[in-house]
């Protein structure tokens, strides 16, 4: 019997048999013949029709990031597919697994300049970790269980098949779906060396002064519980990283915070006492190390990573532990020692105590003068019971809601970190809603970002997708007026923004909206918006001369610290 | 700033479309030129080899190949210095044949340089020479006199001077490691 399809049919197939249940995208004239397919097959494949090429990657990202499964996009040729190249560039920065679909001309008409023609392998390759065109209908199988499976493996980021028009049409036999499970040239796990870890388990337990950073891979790797149980067994101290912040609970004793630019000060002055660092799945980002020539100069570094050009990349590694993360820890697990480091720990506390003062008491409750950012970062967490799925946007918004945000659970922090997309917040929270339904999103955002990629209010009215919008809305580009401030002399260049009307906008999209202009309106509005069964949009009117605090210029040690506006950091003797 | 030295870089990799722009992106990005380039397909059937020459330090060339040989249908990749590798450029000279015909030590230059003559015509004469890049250069240096028309010199092809074959190795591993998940499919 022969079980003719078309190429179209074929994708769509391939795609329910990868498992996918939701993909975003838009359609057009060279990916037609795929949505005709959809029509049919809409009960087991859900599509989520954006406003804007650029939402559906960004949804995708956030579905992805807080479902670990991959993130699947349509779109059409030419111009969607130049929409999709930001988002591309986002996934493959911060290491998420898109699977993403352009249409393409006709293989004939390939090269010719015909219409809505485009040269997506040409630009896509650089930005993604395989780019592929499919020229003919034999090819989709073979070439959507690469897909996944590149995209998915080793270290994840975004894949993308360009699926030419004639191969969307072409008839082809269907003989079932086999995913694929080996290229030749590709070895996404490698195997771990016990002599490695033999040494890497010597240097943690020679080490009084130990220190984990905590990445974004641990949560790729779904090494949480190892995390927790290597930092308590040897009384590790854990800071994180942007990406890696909801990898231990905040409230976890060993969890001292963030590194880096916007980061914790004990965290950031314990890098230059610590003896020996043990990174863990994360990359060390000029944001996180500050002045690499001067960062965790006396330390030994063990750094665990699934990706072997990480190594010795920006900072020299002693120990470098090729392998995932998850199964490095549970072999490094037995090797180590169980001990105590009270003194070292302790020696935290001075600092945690410095920016308590001087700073988090400050922003989080102030006692007068306008709203500020952390307050309201704070409360809105506190109202979800630390436990809802933080997503930002770029800017101040996006430092303050993660610094003052508490976490209970993996998975719980979509940003954009290493692109630092501004517009990625809104079509991310929801992809995050979609991916994890049963979970609050809290969304934070600036009144410049969100205005990047507010078409996709759409998408929240057309399918009710439940996202709880905190607009802190300052008129400005804040962190840029921030940086302004600080080192342009206060000349606000392009800075400043006459904004409309946001509640009538979120009101125009069916989304119940309200205006928070001063502190007293601030815990009931935001009791209303977490009880409201729907989304919600709070314009929270915040002061337009925020800052975010402490912060270490770019490129800078880690110890030159601005603490205030007219404070800097002096060091405990 | 570490000395540059120039680094041979072997690359195996996947017979697919758009391997060398891959390739040469990543060099791009790090603002790297590259000398000479030469790819054809390798002893192993469907595997290309590409061979690339460029002035860099050392941590910068192992960066670029690193990155390179991530690059999903890059099978391996390797960089040497000229010390590890037996090296050969390839040269052809056109040269009006009148000019040449009136150089008295015409046999000696040829015997000395080791060229050959591939063609002569009334109007042109061809000659080739292998070698390292300076020898063909001081050939070209020497012909120069006969007024050159046309001067092309091949990019480096080179094998190591190692007794392994690392990419056989690599393939025969990785094959073998396909057997067994094969295998264990098989039982599931
Ligand atoms: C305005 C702004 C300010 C910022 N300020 C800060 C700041 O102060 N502090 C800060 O930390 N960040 C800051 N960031 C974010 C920063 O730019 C980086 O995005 C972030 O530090 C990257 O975190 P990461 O290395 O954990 O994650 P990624 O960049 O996602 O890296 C993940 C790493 O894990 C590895 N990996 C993947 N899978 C596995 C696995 N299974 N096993 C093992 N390893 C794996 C990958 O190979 C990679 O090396 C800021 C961003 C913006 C936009
Ligand atoms: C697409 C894009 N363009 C420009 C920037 C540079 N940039 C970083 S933060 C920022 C200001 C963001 O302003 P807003 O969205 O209002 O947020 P705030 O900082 O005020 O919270 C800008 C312009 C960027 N990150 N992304």
């Amino acid at each position: 019997m022969s079980n003719q399809i078309s190429g179209a049919e074929a994708l769509v197939k391939s795609l329910i048999a990868e498992g996918v249940d939701t993909v975003f995208g838009y359609p057009g004239g060279a990916i037609i013949p795929v949505y005709d397919v959809l029509y049919d097959y809409s009960k087991e494949l859900n599509h989520i029709l954006v406003r804007h090429e650029q939402g559906a990657t960004h949804a995708a990202e956030g579905y992805s990031r807080v479902s670990g499964r991959p993130g699947v996009v349509i779109v059409t040729s030419g111009p969607a597919a130049t929409n999709v190249i930001t988002g591309l560039s986002d996934a493959i920065m911060d290491s998420t697994p898109l699977v993403v679909i352009t249409g393409q001309v006709s293989s004939a008409f390939l090269g010719s300049d015909a219409f809505q023609e485009t040269d997506v392998l040409g630009i896509t390759q650089p930005l993604t970790k395989w780019s592929y065109q499919i020229r003919s209908a034999a090819d989709i199988q073979w070439a959507v269980s690469r897909a996944f499976y590149i995209a998915t493996t080793g270290r994840p980021g975004p894949v993308v098949l360009d699926f030419a028009k004639n191969a969307q049409l072409e008839k082809v036999e269907w003989t079932g779906y086999k995913k694929c499970r080996y290229i030749r040239s590709y070895i996404p796990e490698p195997e771990i060396s016990e002599q490695v870890l033999n040494e890497a388990a010597e240097l943690i337990n020679q080490a009084e002064r130990p220190m984990i950073f905590a990445g974004h891979g641990i949560e790729l790797s779904g090494a949480e519980q190892e995390l927790r149980e290597i930092a308590e067994k040897a009384d590790i101290p854990v800071a994180s990283t942007l990406l890696g912040k909801s990898t231990l609970p905040t409230t976890h004793r060993l969890n001292v915070g963030m590194l880096g630019m916007h980061g914790n000060v004990a965290a950031n002055m314990a890098t230059f006492r610590t003896d020996v660092v043990i990174a863990i799945g994360m990359r060390f980002d000029d944001r996180v190390t500050g002045d690499t020539n001067q960062f965790i100069k006396q330390a030994k570094v063990i750094h665990i990573d699934i990706d072997s050009t990480e190594f010795g990349k920006i900072i020299p590694t002693d120990v470098a532990v090729h392998g995932d993360a998850r199964n490095v820890l549970q072999r490094l697990l037995p090797k180590i020692n169980q001990v105590r480091h009270e003194e070292w720990i302790a020696s935290f506390d001075a600092d945690k105590q410095i920016e308590q003062a001087k700073v988090i008491d400050k922003e989080i409750y102030p006692a007068e003068g306008a709203i500020t950012m952390g307050e309201v970062a704070h409360k809105v967490s506190e109202a979800t019971g630390n436990k809802a799925i933080l997503v930002t946007d770029v800017g101040q918004n996006q430092m303050l809601s993660s610094r003052y945000f508490g976490f209970s659970e993996s998975r719980s922090i979509v940003t954009s970190g290493g692109l630092g997309t501004m517009g990625f917040g809104l079509p991310a929270a929801i992809g995050a809603k979609i991916g994890a339904p049963e979970r609050t999103v809290c969304f934070f955002t600036g009144d410049g970002g969100l205005q990047m990629t507010v078409e996709e209010l759409g998408v929240i009215l057309q399918y009710g997708i439940e996202v709880k919008i905190i607009l802190l809305n300052n008129n400005f580009l804040g962190m840029v007026r921030q940086w302004q401030e600080i080192f342009q002399n206060c000349r606000y260049s392009q800075t400043e923004m006459i904004n409309p009307d946001f509640v009538k906008l979120a009101e125009s999209y069916g989304i119940a909206a309200e205006d928070v202009v001063s502190r007293e309106q601030l815990d009931g509005a935001i009791e209303r918006m977490v009880k409201h069964k729907g989304s919600y949009l709070l314009n929270v009117n915040i002061d337009p001369q925020g800052m975010v605090y402490p912060m270490v210029p770019a490129g800078a040690r880690l110890d030159n610290i601005i603490l205030s506006r007219n404070e800097k950091y002096k060091k405990q003797s | 700033m570490e000395e540059k030295t120039l680094y041979t870089v072997s690359i195996f990799t996947e017979n697919r479309v758009g391997m060398l722009s891959q390739i040469s992106i990543i060099f791009n990005r790090r603002k790297l030129n590259i000398e000479t380039l030469s790819v054809s397909p390798s002893s192993i059937e469907g595997v290309h080899k590409f061979t690339i020459t460029a002035h860099s330090d050392e941590s910068t060339i192992d960066k670029i190949v690193k990155q390179i040989e991530k690059r999903i249908d890059v099978l391996k990749a390797f960089y040497y210095t000229d010390d590890e590798i037996v090296y050969q450029e390839i040269a052809l000279y056109k040269v009006p044949t009148a000019q040449l015909l009136a150089e008295p030590n015409l046999e000696a230059i040829i015997r000395r340089y080791n060229a050959r003559i591939l063609e002569i015509t009334p109007e042109y004469t061809v000659l080739e020479k292998s070698g390292h890049h300076e020898e063909t250069q001081s050939l070209f240096e020497e012909l120069k006199r006969f007024d050159i028309r046309q001067f092309v010199r091949s990019g480096r092809v080179a094998v190591t001077k190692c007794t392994s074959e690392y990419v056989t190795e690599f393939l025969e591993q990785r094959n073998q490691c396909k057997e067994e998940l094969q295998e264990e499919w098989r039982h599931q």
